[in-house]
């Protein structure tokens, strides 16, 4: 059983690195902020996630368990607010490429 | 096991490695803020790897310390940073 849930952590753990990666190649790969910022929030909120799942997994039954969880909480809870912060900013000083988006909701809006 | 902590760890060198390049390179400052996001998103993965690979929970509370000073970092950076100037796209200069 043991054995069953170290191979589990480090699959785990091994799909968080990869997301991770993935999500640095995107940040210097992608032309615009908007795109970057894309490229970055999601797989590394995930790819951290699973991390953090897979440490859990290779810890269990210890009580800093709680400190792993907690990270996770407080990651799902700011990015987010870090992400709309940031796709305003760049929204708001044209820091994207107009001929990269498919439909723009804000284009019609008065300035504010 | 011991070649699945090794792969992650090249991995994840390697991720930060290439997230360094765009925290130098720019070119604004908002490029700068989401790479260095990003960056503390790697070490919190390398940490949460190096605890499941050593079984060291001594640095779990690290983890939750990044997590909460990279918000009050980045939300400081976007609300108090000097306006870019003369760049109207996201090319290079």
């Amino acid at each position: 059983m043991s054995g069953i849930l170290d191979v589990l952590a480090g699959v785990l753990v091994l799909a968080g690195s990869t997301l991770a990666l993935t999500a640095a190649i995107g940040v210097v790969r992608f032309p615009d902020t908007l795109s970057r910022m894309h490229a970055a929030t999601k797989p590394q909120v995930l790819g951290l996630l699973l991390v953090l799942v897979g440490a859990a997994l290779r810890l269990r039954g210890h009580p800093d368990v709680g400190m792993l969880i907690l990270a996770g909480l407080f990651t799902l809870i700011t990015a987010p607010v870090v992400a709309n912060r940031v796709g305003q900013l760049a929204y708001r000083e044209q820091s994207f490429r107009d001929d990269l988006l498919t439909k723009d909701d804000m284009a019609d809006r008065p300035e504010d | 096991m011991n070649t699945v902590w090794t792969i992650s760890a090249v991995m994840l060198i390697a991720a930060i490695a290439i997230t360094m390049f765009r925290l130098l390179a720019g070119p604004g400052t908002l490029d700068r803020l989401v790479a260095l996001d990003t960056f503390v998103a790697v070490t919190m993965c390398s940490i949460g790897t190096w605890a499941a690979y050593s079984l060291d929970t001594t640095v779990t509370y690290s983890l939750t310390a990044l997590a909460l000073i990279s918000f009050v970092g980045s939300v400081s950076v976007a609300r108090f940073r000097v306006r870019d100037t003369d760049r109207a796209d996201g090319e290079p200069q």
